[in-house]
């Protein structure tokens, strides 16, 4: 008898425990909505709908000065697919991120293995390698464009007086883009080092010296402790990494402007002279959508490929 | 009650630093005292002054010359307190056009704005500028015969006027007095002997490099530069880059390729200028002695000036002994189009152009021609050195080709610099190099325009 009454009231208590928490969480549900409601507001309307706006340009040939022009349908698209600056200024992207990505990574982990090593000041190390970061496109350009100049810059000169010639950094076009990669590397390394000795001051001591009494020296305890415990925090600055290399503009187009003969010039550059310098908008609306296209497909690609490998391990 | 409010500031600091003040009193009070004030000074501004009119400038003088133009600012504000003068200086190229482009086309641009000639055509083709009323120019001393008639002709488009120029800024030749002495290039006046044709410009170029042992020539063989010389060189062999409309490319190619050799001759074969120097270096070389001569823009005459170096200027050389031209561009005043027009601010925007055009002498000390005759025919300017040395080829330049795409800071001047700094360096012939660039102005010329 008391058996059945509690299996009745077992239930019905659920269920009126379910009416309650539905309501109130539904309360909470809309305060929490209250708070982001702000933020989302200026999101929508300074992001998401300009987004669609430039959507619809891409499909008008629309001047900076005067506006909606004519209807010109699928016209730019079509003329960016078959435009050889749309597909060397891509193709020059893809060289800066396939150069810049594994230096910045590489040099980066090196650098916070060296400063992670019980050396004195490592707080000095750390200003070091960091300070680069803080400084401004501008300020970074304008070091390094006299350190490449020709004839009487720093780096020729030490070259030459070591006996070896003269390398034209800014002016041939083999070498433009690597003198890029070396500013960049200085400029933006600080960052990934920061996130690589965080990581690596958190990795537990218990793993290294259970490794060194079981006999692992430094390299071994390097290669199997060290590298896989900061396996997300490389994923993380992989992707972020070849997310920024791919929007990769201000250093070069200060630099060289997109020089010698468009040899250096990255898409956003592309799309800012085409919308800016040569007014049309319309144009440089259809490239930045297909270059957003393609950032997306390399991110998921790159996300996909690494969480299966986080699976699999 | 009155001490409170009064100091009510120094309460805020006082309990802020006692930790008796929380945060959102803190917010509160000073929210209150910032509105207090906001209110206090629009009210004072609002009685107790006359009436004024407003008056926006903006200009792209981000160079050397900026100062003198700050320093003619200040001039205008001196003697016109009754306008409310507000000036901004844009950077000069991309920067500045794509806003006042934009500022036009929505109807609230600044009341006057500067405006290379080259550029013009362009802008008032899409009605982003105002034509000047001739009757109205005139009340302020502005009129045809007062400027030079190419300029004025330039200055117009469909026959109205819609710029005013202030200036103009050729390519001109600096040569460093010492290294010329010695290298024997100065006639018995002090000054350099005339260069007629390449070969006595390559055969000074040399001797002045067996002077200074580095260079005879500072060129910048980048970005615009290789353009500027370029066009020099083939306009005195009396080519054309685009018909008078605009629309077909009529490139004499023969005429280009000896342009093109002559400036390779330069770098690759006699070695008398670096092919690898930038505009910084350039400048940085002549001005330290280390080179001859330099060819560049009228405006680094300050910077020269500045470093106390024993200089002077002349117009660049006629190289082929035919009608001779240099490249140039003007500088002149506009009246972006506005939505309505307020009558006395346009007034006072005349009054304001007449007024610099006046003072143009104070521009003429960073280096440019002052267009107003009045200022240019003058004893004053007469008497500037060096800048009255050069000031003859007013009468002679030759501007951009007039298209969409052409002008200061265009994309045609972009693909050009581009393309024939692959001959400065030895990557490309100049064949090659014209075939790029005309590759690249047949494009835009297909292109439907967006102006």
């Amino acid at each position: 008898m008391s058996d059945l009454s509690i299996q009745e009231q077992a239930p019905r208590a659920a269920a009126q425990t379910r009416q309650q928490s539905r309501t109130s969480r539904w309360r909470t549900d809309l305060t929490g909505l209250g708070f982001v409601l702000p933020f989302l507001i200026l999101y929508a309307l300074f992001l998401i709908w300009p987004v669609i706006l430039g959507l619809r340009m891409s499909f008008f040939n629309w001047s900076l000065g005067k506006g909606e022009l004519e209807f010109l349908g699928l016209a730019n698209y079509q003329e960016l697919f078959s435009d050889p600056a749309f597909s060397s200024s891509l193709v020059n992207t893809l060289y800066f991120t396939v150069l810049s990505t594994p230096v910045l990574i590489i040099l980066a982990f090196l650098l916070a293995w060296l400063v992670n090593r019980a050396i004195p000041a490592q707080w000095l190390f750390r200003a070091i390698f960091f300070a680069p970061f803080v400084l401004s496109v501008s300020v970074v350009v304008l070091i390094w464009s006299w350190l490449y100049e020709p004839g009487f810059g720093l780096i020729n000169g030490t070259l030459t007086a070591i006996g070896l010639k003269e390398v034209n950094w800014l002016t041939d076009t083999h070498v433009a883009m690597l003198a890029v990669v070396l500013l960049t590397a200085w400029w933006t390394v600080g960052f990934n080092f920061v996130l690589y000795l965080a990581g690596m001051q958190q990795i537990p001591s218990e793993l290294y010296e259970a490794a060194s009494i079981d006999g692992a020296g430094t390299m071994a305890q390097t290669r199997w402790i060290t590298i896989p415990q900061l396996g997300r925090i490389s994923t993380l600055i992989l992707i972020l990494q070849v997310i920024a290399s791919l929007q990769v503009f201000g250093q070069i187009y200060l630099l060289t402007s997109g020089g010698p003969n468009f040899s250096t010039r990255p898409m956003i550059q592309y799309i800012y002279q085409s919308g800016f310098t040569s007014f049309r908008v319309g144009f440089a609306s259809a490239i930045s959508f297909v270059f957003f296209i393609l950032i997306l497909i390399i991110s998921i690609g790159q996300f996909l490929l690494v969480s299966r490998q986080r699976r699999d391990a | 009650m009155i001490s409170e409010h009064d100091s009510i500031p120094e309460q805020l600091t006082t309990t802020a630093s006692n930790g008796r003040l929380t945060r959102r009193a803190f917010l509160e009070r000073s929210i209150a005292l910032g509105i207090g004030s906001g209110a206090a000074l629009t009210l004072l501004n609002a009685c107790g002054s006359s009436p004024t009119t407003d008056l926006t400038y903006w200009n792209l003088f981000t160079g050397g010359d900026g100062v003198r133009m700050v320093q003619m600012q200040k001039d205008f504000t001196k003697s016109h307190p009754n306008i409310n003068f507000e000036a901004d200086t844009l950077t000069w190229g991309d920067p500045y056009y794509t806003k006042l482009a934009m500022a036009s086309a929505g109807g609230r641009p600044p009341d006057v704005g500067i405006s290379h000639l080259s550029r013009v055509p362009a802008f008032a083709a899409s009605n982003m500028l105002d034509p000047f009323d001739l009757n109205e120019l005139a009340k302020y001393d502005i009129s045809e015969d007062k400027f030079l008639p190419s300029l004025w002709q330039k200055a117009q488009y469909n026959g109205k006027l819609y710029a005013i120029p202030l200036d103009t800024h050729p390519f001109v030749m600096y040569y460093n007095i010492d290294v010329c002495q010695k290298a024997g290039l100065l006639g018995p006046d002090g000054k350099l002997k005339p260069l007629d044709g390449t070969a006595a410009v390559m055969d000074a170029l040399k001797k002045a490099q067996a002077v200074t042992g580095n260079l005879g020539l500072a060129l910048d063989t980048r970005d615009v530069q290789p353009w500027r010389l370029f066009y020099t060189l083939y306009n005195q062999l009396g080519g054309q880059i685009l018909s008078s409309d605009g629309r077909t490319l009529v490139i004499d190619e023969g005429k280009a390729e000896q342009a093109l050799s002559f400036m390779r001759d330069l770098t690759i074969t006699n070695k008398v200028a670096s092919s690898t120097m930038d505009y910084g270096g350039a400048v940085a070389t002549f001005g330290s002695g280390k080179a001859g001569f330099h060819w560049n823009g009228d405006w680094e005459l300050p910077t020269f000036q500045g470093q106390n170096l024993h200089f002077d200027m002349l117009p660049i050389p006629n190289f082929f002994g035919q009608t001779y031209y240099a490249q140039a561009d003007s500088h002149s005043f506009v009246l972006p189009h506005q939505a309505t027009v307020d009558p006395t601010r346009r007034a006072a925007s005349l009054e304001f152009i007449s007024f610099m055009l006046k003072d143009s002498l104070v521009w003429a000390g960073g280096g440019h021609v002052p267009a107003y005759l009045p200022v240019a025919t003058g004893n004053d300017y007469k008497n500037m050195s060096p800048q009255s040395h050069y000031a003859s080829v007013a009468s002679n330049v030759v501007f951009d080709p007039v298209a969409w795409f052409s002008g200061s800071g265009s994309e045609l001047e972009n693909q050009a610099g581009q393309a024939f700094q692959t001959v400065l360096v030895g990557q490309f012939t100049p064949q090659q190099a014209i075939a790029q660039f005309s590759a690249a102005l047949q494009k835009l010329l297909k292109i439907p325009p967006p102006l």
